[in-house]
């Protein structure tokens, strides 16, 4: 029974340039104060464009109806749960967007004199302060705008400390269970990646580790708790055995909201590690971004941070550029700003007693729902959870529905599927982080969803396998989206031949 | 199911002999498991492949995959069909969808490749595994 | 629930931890604020920043008016609270404002095809340099010193451990414009690409034709970037370019300290699959109703893996959004009309400075920003002078630019009023 949503309508709505139509507007802007300068005078005929073709015109009313309507078309956490593993989709306060919007902040200009910046410069030293005392580490920089780019800072600093030792090395290491940006950074960073097998835990092979650090290995990346939601309990060993051989241990912050006020990675010999401020200290999602993705090092790593740095002598702050080992920059400016604006909100709204609960109530409603479905679900990895649970689909595929197909039955249960398909690992995947924003009642509607999936599975699989069955838009078909690609919107033919 | 005419590598490509050319394309076994192929990434003409080193590229909404040379040699033809109807691989992978033609160089090749018996055990064995 | 677990506390739900690894004692951070104190705090904060004055500041960042209803539609929880839209069926939204925004993309930059965008401009540039080596099969990039400067720091930091060398080319003295000559020069059969700027950094309209024809003859791509993106309201896009890449914050982004922002990157059709990040298409559901997707996802990470062309995950998805809100208010005319005002502040500007006795510093056609330098009194002088007038002047460039030790990149826009251009302008007398 589907106890969490019934139908409503939606409206239909077509595409901005197809609403369009000729001399319409929603602007005002004011009278020019100015004498009018003639563009072609100015900038030369030839640089003068003519119309921009197919550009939209449509008025006020319009614009908001679009966008509304629009807008009802999405699934978001303002909605309900959104268990999508490894993403982290808590609550978003809306405190957070009000501060974020204070006009000092907002209209600073990255440029302004430092004396009048003290501000914004403060907000930065504050969330660095705090970040370091949450992941135990030595120094923190703010200026990776995202998780991946973040990623690529941290190897980046690696590669920058190796060669001011003599070589940079070669190769990075990273489990086969983690997320695809660690080797795409990897690359990027200039390295050959080197995968590890998982051992039957999930977790790290000690002894494979061994074996696969030599002096040309730069540095292992891990996930921890891994993407399978395990804590890799023997992380000080795989510390030591990197340590020994020269080598660093890289962390992939995306799971660190499982570890907030409970184990710090700088205890648990960690050299660099980034965070996902959009994961952790939930600042909104937004569809796809912005995030950030703030480094943390130990000090041996820290004069290869990106310039600048902030420094503070008299209760001033400056900006000191002057670092010879620095990277460089890897973002202009300082980082996205805003998102450090909000993530800092959240910290001192939660303060360090209130973040610990965060992690606690994390854990506790992934290991709810564990239980909640265990007996229905596969569970391949019975290592304890921390703040999400990994099943697969194994049961289920031998009638023939796969993790897929008990992800779009869910979107009928009026949830959100959990992530699909990864860790490449386990196979058919269904990776469910539920956060600590979850209520109970929201949580025992979700298990329920999936516990009568699971009876569908049995009686009608065709019904779980065309799901979804109640949304305005059913199963899209990606595969005639990458054959013939339509990125974007053109002006009918017909209507153009018949105009000329 | 597999042509007995044909010889099979452990990548899943099959290859034809006709004289001095050679035709090569992926098993049914390999569509299968990719799904619906969406983009084939051909080599140019005149390029002289390796003995299973990538020549190109099949890719499906989800996963890529190198496709191996059977043999050494030039290639002579490219399949350009499937440059606009990718489903072609999917459709007939041992006839229209065929990827390239070369030219043999070495027929002492063919004797390392499995024949479609050999083949058929093969993915047998690589499925209960 | 813990006690549906067989738990009698929470502290056993970490009890597998080691107790190495474990944090024995509270977090160092201060007891959770109310909302109230939160408020008062970052209002604190805000106060300690330049509030309410004029500014002449642009250099990549860009204070433009911002639409109404850009806030209420953009904030929507069904927008901000969502994630990248994996799931089809219920992100028709999400998708759906995606394609628009890369259908203006193309529209204002005369590419073929845009993808969802990037992190900013800033990194939207050796993502372009990286996918001209692609292409190309070659490494060297070269890439003008009217590039913005910070950009073309980070194109270094990418550059240096991708093995690809990054040479400048200069630019000419008088007219502030491309060195073509110095470009000629160090054009070679192993250049992948020539970036420009244009608007440039000084403001400068730039040759990017000429560019195109020169990089074109090496079999060089021609990369453009903007970081005005009103002046595509005005300007002939670089419709010669192979690669255009560039920064949207101006289309209804405040400046925000720098961030987050919005880059773009758009190419022509047959680069599309060597393109970074997100592309949405259309396609069908089941029953045959138009719908969008993420596609081409084949380049991406986390299919390719260590392969892929970009290690970019994420796009801007939310300020992607309040550009397409903004772009569609202000339409084809509004557009047009918002870069009109901001050419001829700009111009009523640089000629009020003139009067005063300023000097423009470079001849070359300028859209909203220019390069000037006093007469009889040094620039710092003069921004120290406004700033007691509660003015901020515009950027000092000898931080950049060493040989213009005293000049200043200044910028107005449809913001700045008249009034304050005469008070700022006055500053500059000796």
């Amino acid at each position: 029974m589907i106890r969490k949503v019934r139908s409503h309508q939606t409206q239909n709505e077509p595409l901005l340039f197809e609403r369009s139509s000729p001399g319409k507007k929603g602007y005002q802007l004011p009278p020019l104060d100015v004498p009018s300068v003639a563009p072609a005078e100015a900038l030369g005929v030839a640089n003068v464009r003519r119309e921009i073709e197919g550009f939209p015109e449509v008025s006020e009313v319009e614009i908001i109806r679009h966008f509304t309507r629009l807008s009802t078309w999405n699934y978001a956490i303002d909605l309900g749960l959104y268990p999508l593993g490894s993403c982290t989709m808590k609550y978003n306060p809306r405190l957070n967007e009000f501060v974020a919007r204070i006009e000092g902040l907002a209209q600073a200009h990255p440029y302004q004199p430092e004396e009048l910046a003290q501000g914004a410069m403060r907000v930065q030293v504050q969330l660095e302060q705090y970040l370091r005392e949450t992941t135990g580490m030595d120094e923190v920089t703010l200026q990776p705008a995202a998780g991946a780019h973040g990623e690529q800072t941290g190897i980046l600093l690696i590669r920058a400390y190796l060669e001011a030792q003599g070589d940079a090395r070669r190769k990075v290491l990273i489990p086969d269970s983690a997320h695809g940006t660690n080797p795409a950074t990897a690359a990027i960073a200039g390295y050959e990646v080197e995968e590890i097998k998982s051992n039957d835990q999930g977790m790290i092979d000690l002894e494979a580790l061994e074996r696969a650090v030599d002096d040309s290995v730069a540095a292992l990346m891990v996930t921890n708790p891994n993407t399978v939601g395990i804590f890799e309990k023997d992380i000080a060993k795989v510390a030591e055995i990197l340590h020994e051989r020269g080598a660093q241990l890289y962390m992939d912050g995306a799971n660190m909201n499982a570890l907030v006020g409970i184990a710090r990675p700088g205890d648990f010999g960690v050299d660099v590690m980034h965070l996902n401020l959009h994961k952790t200290f939930s600042t909104p999602h937004g569809g796809g971004g912005p995030g950030a993705g703030p480094v943390a090092v130990k000090k041996h790593l820290a004069p290869h941070l990106p310039v600048p740095r902030i420094e503070e002598s008299n209760g001033t702050l400056r900006y000191c550029y002057d670092r010879e080992l620095s990277i460089g920059r890897v973002r202009a400016y300082f980082g996205n700003f805003g998102v450090l604006v909000r993530a800092l909100a959240y910290i001192l709204a939660h303060g360090g007693d209130g973040l610990r609960n965060a992690t606690i109530d994390a854990v506790l409603n992934a290991n709810y729902i564990r239980k909640g479905i265990g007996d229905r679900y596969e569970l391949p990895y019975t290592a304890p959870s921390m703040h999400e649970c990994v099943f697969s689909d194994d049961r289920q595929a031998r009638s023939g529905v796969r993790t897929g197909d008990i992800a779009k039955r869910l979107i009928d249960y009026g949830f959100h599927p959990y992530t699909v398909s990864f860790p490449l690992i386990v196979r058919g995947a269904l990776m469910i982080e539920p956060t600590e924003t979850e209520s109970k009642q929201e949580l025992d509607l979700f298990i329920d969803a999936l516990r009568s999936i699971a009876d569908e599975v049995e009686s009608d699989p065709e019904l779980v396998r065309s799901a979804p069955h109640t949304t305005r838009t059913k199963r899209v078909d990606e595969t005639r989206a990458a054959r013939r690609p339509v990125l974007h919107w053109k002006a009918p033919v017909e209507e153009k031949q018949a105009a000329d | 199911m597999y042509p007995n005419e044909f010889r099979y590598t452990r990548e899943h490509e099959w290859v034809s002999i006709d004289g001095d050319t050679a035709t090569v394309g992926i098993t049914d076994h390999a569509q299968d498991q990719l799904g619906d192929v969406v983009f084939v990434e051909l080599p140019q003409l005149g390029v002289r492949t390796q003995s299973m080193q990538s020549f190109g590229t099949v890719e499906s909404v989800k996963a890529v995959s190198d496709v191996y040379s059977p043999l050494t040699g030039q290639v002579t033809e490219v399949n350009e069909t499937l440059v606009d109807a990718p489903e072609k691989l999917n459709e007939s992978p041992h006839g229209d969808g065929w990827l390239i033609k070369l030219q043999i160089e070495d027929r002492t090749e063919i004797e390392t490749l499995m024949t479609a018996e050999a083949y058929q055990a093969y993915i047998d064995a690589e499925k209960e595994s | 629930m813990l006690a549906s677990l067989g738990m009698g506390s929470a502290e056993e739900l970490f009890s597998h931890l080691p107790a190495d690894v474990r944090l024995d004692r509270p977090l160092d951070i201060p007891s959770g604020k109310s909302e109230y104190e939160i408020i008062q705090y970052f209002n604190d904060l805000a106060a300690q920043n330049a509030n309410g004055y004029p500014s002449f500041l642009g250099a990549g960042v860009y204070r433009h008016f911002r639409p109404v209803v850009v806030d209420p539609l953009a904030t929507r929880s069904e927008f901000l609270t969502a994630y990248t839209p994996y799931q089809a069926e219920i992100s028709q939204g999400v998708l759906t404002t995606i394609f628009e925004f890369q259908t203006m993309v193309t529209q204002l930059t005369g590419m073929d095809v845009a993808n969802a965008s990037m992190y900013d401009g800033s990194t939207a540039v050796p993502e372009a340099g990286m996918m001209a080596a692609r292409i190309t099969r070659r490494d060297k990039l070269l890439v003008a010193r009217t590039v913005h400067p910070e950009y073309r720091e980070v194109l270094n930091t990418y550059g240096r451990h991708q093995t690809l060398p990054v040479e400048t080319v200069a630019y000419d003295a008088e007219s502030g414009q491309l060195d073509l000559d110095d470009l000629d020069a160090k054009l070679d059969r192993e250049t992948a690409a020539v970036i420009v700027q244009s608007p440039n950094f000084f403001g400068v309209v730039d040759q990017t034709r000429e560019a195109a024809e020169m990089a074109h003859r090496y079999g060089a791509l021609l990369v453009v970037i903007f970081t005005e993106a009103v002046s595509l309201g005005l300007l002939e896009p670089g419709c010669e370019a192979d690669i255009v890449a560039g920064e949207m914050q101006s289309f209804a982004h405040p400046p925000s300290y720098g961030g987050p922002f919005v880059g773009v990157l758009a190419t022509r059709q047959k680069y599309v699959r060597q393109m970074p990040g997100r592309l949405v298409g259309e396609t069908v559901d089941s029953e045959g109703n138009r719908a969008f997707c993420l596609t081409l996802a084949t380049r991406e990470q986390h299919i390719r893996r260590a392969k892929a062309t970009s290690n970019i995950c994420t796009n801007q998805a939310l300020i992607a959004l309040m550009a397409t809100i903004c772009m569609s208010v202000f339409g084809k005319q509004g557009l047009r009309e918002l870069a009109e005002q901001n050419l001829s502040k700009s111009h009523y500007l640089a000629d009020q400075i003139g009067r005063n006795g300023g000097r423009r510093v470079f001849s070359g056609p300028f859209f909203n920003e220019f390069v000037v330098s006093a007469n009889g009194v040094e620039v710092a002088e003069v921004n120290r002078r406004a700033l007691d007038e509660k003015i901020i002047g515009g950027l000092a460039l000898k931080k950049f630019y060493p040989e213009l030790q005293d000049a200043l990149l200044v910028c107005a826009t449809e913001v700045n009023n008249r009034d304050e251009m005469d008070r700022y302008a006055a500053q500059f007398s000796g």
